[in-house]
């Protein structure tokens, strides 16, 4: 597996930000109300995480370490003030319906998270690469609580009725708050489940280790980190 | 000297009480309540309990039989949750709903967090608020074939009078086991005479929530106001069944006091300025939830211990 690919695979299922990471749990039990409103939000995260990481990739070099931070901020929220001027003036219906968490986008945790663990120390084609794996790891995550929360609380998918209201009694805690926790926790049970069957079979998907890359090899501690993972090193071995 | 002593580590005081025996109490308990409920609202609300029943029971012997565990539905405490909760609907509530209201109580908020002893809220109580919020209409349809749609509590809020006498008897539109205030206070009896229940928390809840009407209903001391009030809704049947649930109630003598004043806050702020005329399983669960804090600070003083001196003397 190459670099960019192990990025995308990294993203999707093995760190997947939502169900594995626990990262972005506002927006992730606030919006996801319906699939399109999770698909929305995750797709628009994912836009400002690519650009932010290639930025910050870009510039890891002349950022001082000291104002890492603030710099890593700036160009975050400017990101996220053109994607919402974006939406706003293409996709009014959803803009409105996010409403608030857009301009929130600038102090999700995955975003500064990556650019901190992983954009600020490698190259910018492979912070690219991260970038996508994890915004659609996220949108991959929001879209899921989104489909079972519209389902179980109004009949619908992505706003088509299949579940006729003849029969079906939608259950609208589920597109309230508390279904939010009840849809996660179950779906995060179910991606356990299905990690603890596939290591059972023998090809585990490794477990995210105690930092939040869990790419050692790339890692600056690395010299110093006791809880280094066995394959991120084989993994080191065959770039 | 042919006597054997029994040697065994402490505690060697034991009380016959098992939880199953003290479950078979409760049940007992509710029977009048149950039969009431049964012979107001006839043979739905008969269905409607059995099925709430033999879903709670199924659920624990499922959820036990998937994560291996031994089974637990003998200590009898499914078929308290399940007619607790049944007692706690319309009679009007579809089947199914009910169903899942019983799977809800026990495998989230009982077995999830592992079983009898361990559950942080009144199951039967989780489940009426998670159905409440799923299924808000189905909850709140209280029309019955005699009686008119509104429950007295909604009237009153509404500043139509009520027959007091309907009302502590129980002919009147509710939920099942609520509507007969009589029928509580017998079971309620039973509880006490049996020691199964200590009367701290249902006192100081009745007493702080009257003490809340008379200072915040607006009302002022209107005799006819209070006794409706208390007769109305779950009150009676939350104050002396559910808020005294030992797993979830304080064990402190004094907790039980804190808990009780919490209850009759929250139910009284509930009723008087919430969005709805019946406040008693949220203001329970709230205070469920709270119970942990109160026990910290309410730890009585053991015999012998000397309150620590203050540092300036």
């Amino acid at each position: 597996m190459n670099k960019n690919t192990e990025r995308l695979y990294n993203g999707i299922i093995k760190e997947n930000p939502t169900f594995v990471l626990m990262l972005g749990m506002c927006p992730t039990l606030a919006v996801t109300t319906s699939a399109v409103n999770g698909l929305g939000m995750g797709l628009s995260t994912t836009v400002v995480l690519v650009l932010s990481n290639l930025l910050i990739s870009l510039f890891r070099k002349v950022i001082p370490g000291g104002v890492r931070m603030p710099a890593f901020i700036v160009i975050v929220a400017s990101l996220v003030t053109m994607v919402e001027f974006i939406m706003k003036a293409y996709t009014p219906a959803l803009a409105s319906q996010l409403g608030v968490y857009i301009p929130l986008i600038v102090v999700n945790c995955i975003i500064l998270g990556r650019a901190e663990s992983y954009a600020s120390k490698n190259q910018p084609v492979s912070s690219i690469f991260d970038g996508i794996g994890m915004g659609l790891g996220f949108t991959f995550g929001l879209t899921c609580i989104g489909i079972v929360r519209e389902i179980l609380g109004a009949g619908q998918i992505f706003g088509a009725q299949i579940l006729s209201l003849e029969w079906f009694t939608p259950i609208t805690i589920f597109v309230m708050a508390p279904g939010a926790f009840l849809v996660l926790a179950v779906l995060v049970a179910i991606m356990n489940i299905v990690r603890d069957k596939m290591e059972a079979k023998g090809k585990p998907l490794a477990a995210p280790s105690g930092c939040i890359t869990g790419d050692c090899a790339s890692c600056g501690m690395s010299s110093t980190c006791t809880g280094k993972s066995t394959n991120s090193a084989s993994a080191a071995k065959s770039e | 000297m042919s006597d054997l002593f029994n040697v065994s580590s402490s505690p060697h005081v034991r009380s016959k009480d098992t939880s199953s025996r003290i479950m078979q109490y409760v049940i007992l308990a509710l029977l009048p309540t149950t039969a009431f409920g049964i012979y107001n609202f006839g043979i739905k609300a008969a269905i409607l309990i059995v099925v709430t029943i033999a879903s709670c029971i199924a659920s624990e012997w499922i959820y036990e039989k998937i994560v291996h565990k031994e089974s637990t539905i003998k200590d009898c405490s499914s078929i308290v949750t399940g007619l607790l909760l049944a007692l706690n609907l319309p009679p009007t509530l579809p089947w199914w709903e009910a169903v899942m209201g019983g799977v809800f109580a026990i495998i989230v908020v009982k077995m999830l967090f592992g079983g009898l002893g361990q559950n942080f809220m009144n199951p039967a109580l989780g489940a009426r608020c998670f159905l409440l919020i799923a299924f808000a209409a189905d909850m709140t349809n209280f029309a019955i074939d005699s009686y008119s749609g509104a429950t007295p509590l909604a009237a009153i809020r509404n500043g139509e009078s009520v027959n007091l006498m309907d009302m502590f008897i129980g002919r009147t539109a509710g939920t099942i086991g609520e509507t007969s205030a009589i029928a509580v206070l017998i079971g309620a009896i039973i509880l006490i005479l049996l020691g199964v229940i200590d009367l701290r928390i249902p006192a100081t809840y009745i007493v702080t929530f009257v003490v809340f009407l008379l200072l915040f209903s607006g009302h002022g001391f209107d005799g006819n106001y209070i006794v409706a009030e208390l007769c109305g809704g779950g009150l009676m049947l939350g104050a002396f069944f559910m808020a005294t649930d030992y797993v979830t109630s304080p064990i402190t003598p004094m907790g039980k006091i804190v808990f009780g004043i919490c209850l009759g806050i929250f139910t009284g702020l509930f009723r008087i300025f919430g969005a709805n005329a019946e406040g008693v399983s949220f203001a329970i669960i709230l205070s469920n939830l709270l119970v942990p804090m109160i026990e910290r600070y309410t730890v009585p003083r053991a015999f012998g211990v000397v309150k620590e001196a203050k540092k300036h003397e």
